[in-house]
């Protein structure tokens, strides 16, 4: 009886290690990363204490300016402080060049003797800087969880919005879930005619309709986004024909816009939305339309109070997958859109590639995450009496 | 004796895992650079005689720079990469941060072997690369000569590429706006810099396609889609060499940077990485880089065995190189973060 309970639990266990592995340790430390004040109280020990009573409205304490200098004294690990200057340079640019080079002034300054900070550089009577480092000192931090906001907080600690040349990620973000949504409206007015034609044929043709939608998902998404450009484009084959046939008279804006984004991203995702309603119109038994019809009823009620009802499983599967996956999307957008496609995994990358700023990264993708979950949730609702029916 | 087989299973898996593991620790250098025309012309040139050389495989990589790509696999241990070619500011940050092995310069033949700029603790610099003006001299009969003509949509009609992000974007725009090419990060620091520069860009916005990797410029230009873009001097010469285009760089205003040879930090190759290097700062290596690649050279006597015909296409020609400026990487090191919030929201609005 233990026994099998054993091996019970070993034939499990690789899911159980890969889920802990690969979903929750990262959901986890995403969340950690976004919130933990990182490492400047621990290179600046002695300043943390010296700003730790000031409330910040007025002059920083005088003793601030000799804590940092002794802090600055001692021998960090690199890298340790290298974190401490990218958290304080994210809430206040020019602290990656200030810090090395306050510290390099320092050193080479005799012992014991008064350095002179402002000196040093003139940035050190600005009481903005130091109300950043105070406020960089706790462990834990909102900073990042607000900026994600677009919030920080003002001089006297209270919440605010920043200033409005300043705001992009709740205008991102609210983007990513519109262009989400359209692309996901578009793969149902395509898909669902599609999958039902599928389902209807037989033999070659139904081979060679389900090998159209599912060709595109063994080319790379790369190649696919390039030849939408080629498409596309001013001088592409779409406007080509257009114009040859004398339909148009100037080039229509296909890319580099939100078509452009739309169309490719369509395109890409269409095939997680003909799968599922397919294999939900499959399971539908022949007989149940030729009944209806025989019972009187037109075509689009058929439609409307036979078949569709059955193919919803597949077809809120369908949406919700196209809809995850689109949220995720920016290497299409990026490619084939305009000035303003940009969605919220671009900003994401930029912060974790490009500055390394984790804190960040983590705090955007916790706010993607949330209304991501919550729409699963609701869809699970909404499935339950579709799948009891 | 179905445990007794899961765990003979196990030891199984582990054992694999083991193998796979001891597989990392014996790699075989790893070379990261650029990839494309660059990269293709750096395996000729570099990995493949030095690979014949140590009669040892050379393994090369591209990637898209990042120092968060740097920081991620120095953090974790044992990184995958030895030698890594990086960006001016990618050295900087990741120098100060302990990203980068310190290099051993007595094998690099000293530091006066190289331009000043070039020297750096963690870094030798591998080339020297321009962003500037180019279009295409078939399709433009006035042919642009400043950035003001970029901004000049009545002469010459039509959208202009330039890369997305607010490098280069903001400094173009202020020499747009009159200010000399040497002032424009005095005035990008001065208070109402960055507000000035983003008014200029205000004017063409809607005229403006943003590309983000350095073959879009050149199919933006090509098909017609732009009628001039900003674009990597490198990227102009290749194709015009390689599809016979016409396209034509202005090099007045124009910025230019150097990449680095780098190692990082726990590299296991180390030693490996640092003969690497020295190998391919070697003036008779590096002076055949630009019959394939117009980039300029950090190794002074390299940079004199260039003949003259492929001299004069170089960033570090004297000509080209007049009226160009540097990138100020303590600038953009410190500021980037602040102003690409700032350009994607003016990007949004």
């Amino acid at each position: 009886m233990i026994r099998q309970r054993l091996n019970a639990c070993l034939l499990v266990a690789p899911l159980v290690v890969f889920l802990g592995l690969f979903f929750i340790w990262p959901l986890w430390a995403m969340l950690v990363t976004s919130v933990q004040g990182g490492t400047v109280r621990e290179t600046f020990p002695q300043t943390a204490i010296a700003l730790a009573d000031w409330d910040g409205a007025g002059e920083p304490p005088a003793a601030a300016g000799d804590a940092i200098v002794a802090d600055l004294r001692l021998e960090v690990p690199t890298e340790r402080f290298g974190d401490s200057v990218r958290t304080l340079n994210s809430q206040y640019p020019g602290f990656r060049t200030l810090l090395p080079r306050t510290a390099r002034a320092v050193r080479e300054a005799p012992a014991g003797e008064k350095v002179d900070l402002a000196g040093i550089d003139p940035r050190w009577t600005d009481r903005a800087l130091w109300l950043v480092m105070k406020r960089a000192m706790p462990a834990y931090t909102d900073a990042n969880l607000l900026a994600a906001l677009d919030l920080r907080r003002d001089d006297a600690g209270a919440i605010a919005a920043v200033p409005p040349e300043m705001a992009v990620n709740r205008a991102t973000m609210t983007r990513t879930f519109v262009i989400s949504a359209q692309v996901t409206l578009l793969c149902i007015a395509i898909g669902l005619p599609f999958a039902m034609i599928t389902a209807s044929l037989t033999g070659w043709k139904r081979n060679l309709l389900l090998v159209a939608v599912l060709l595109p998902l063994w080319t790379s998404l790369l190649v696919r986004t390039a030849s939408w450009m080629i498409l596309l484009q001013d001088n592409g084959l779409i406007n080509q024909a257009l114009l040859g046939l004398g339909i148009i008279d100037r080039p229509l804006a296909l890319i580099y816009n939100r078509a452009g984004v739309l169309i490719a991203m369509t395109h890409v995702l269409l095939p997680f939305m003909v799968l599922p309603i397919y294999a939900s119109l499959l399971a539908i038994p022949k007989n149940l339309l030729p009944a209806a019809a025989a019972l009187g009823a037109r075509p689009w009620q058929s439609f409307l109070h036979v078949l569709l009802p059955l193919a919803m499983p597949g077809l809120l599967a369908g949406s919700l997958l196209v809809f995850m996956v689109a949220l995720g999307y920016y290497i299409t957008p990026a490619l084939t859109g305009g000035a303003g496609d940009q969605m919220i995994s671009s900003v994401i990358a930029f912060y974790a590639i490009g500055t390394a700023n984790w804190g960040m990264a983590g705090a955007l993708g916790l706010f993607l995450l949330i209304p991501t979950t919550a729409l699963y949730l609701v869809y699970g609702r909404l499935s339950k009496p579709a799948g009891a029916a | 004796m179905t445990a007794m087989r899961n765990i003979k299973l196990a030891g199984l898996v582990a054992g694999v895992l083991g193998l796979s593991m001891t597989g990392a620790m014996a790699r075989d250098l790893t070379v990261v650079s650029w990839g494309g025309n660059y990269q293709d012309a750096q395996r000729k040139i570099y990995f493949k005689p030095f690979s014949d050389l140590s009669k040892k495989p050379v393994l090369d990589e591209s990637w898209d720079g990042g120092i968060g790509v740097l920081q991620a696999k120095v953090k974790a241990g044992a990184p995958n990469w030895d030698a890594v070619q990086v960006e001016a500011e990618e050295l900087a940050i990741g120098c100060a941060d302990g990203l980068f092995e310190k290099l051993d310069w007595a094998k690099l033949g000293g530091k006066d072997k190289f331009i000043d700029s070039a020297v750096s603790e963690c870094g030798v610099g591998a080339i020297v690369w321009s962003t500037l003006l180019s279009y295409d001299s078939e399709k433009l009969k006035t042919a642009p000569t400043s950035w003001a003509d970029f901004w000049d949509t009545t002469k010459f009609p039509g959208k202009r590429g330039l890369r997305r992000g607010p490098k280069y974007a903001l400094e173009f725009a202020l020499m747009a706006d009159g200010v000399p090419a040497k002032e424009v990060y005095k005035v990008l620091r001065a208070p109402g810099g960055v507000d000035r520069a983003f008014k200029k860009l205000d004017a063409i916005k809607g005229d403006i396609l943003f590309w983000e990797s350095g073959a879009q410029p050149l199919q933006l230009l090509k098909s017609g889609q732009v009628v001039m873009t900003s674009a990597y001097n490198g990227r102009i010469s290749a194709i015009n060499k390689t599809e016979g285009t016409k396209f034509k760089t202005v090099w007045p205003g124009s910025i230019y940077a150097i990449d680095s040879w780098t190692i990082l930090k726990g590299s296991p190759n180390k030693d490996q990485a640092m003969d690497f290097i020295a190998f391919a700062s070697l003036p008779e290596n590096q002076s055949k880089l630009p019959q394939d690649i117009a980039y300029g050279l950090p190794s002074k006597a390299a940079a004199a065995a260039v003949p003259a015909d492929l001299a004069a296409d170089l960033p570090t020609a004297p000509q080209n190189f007049e009226g160009a400026i540097a990138i100020d990487v303590d600038f953009w090191n410190d500021n980037i973060e602040e102003l690409t919030k700032r350009f994607n929201a003016w990007l949004g609005k």
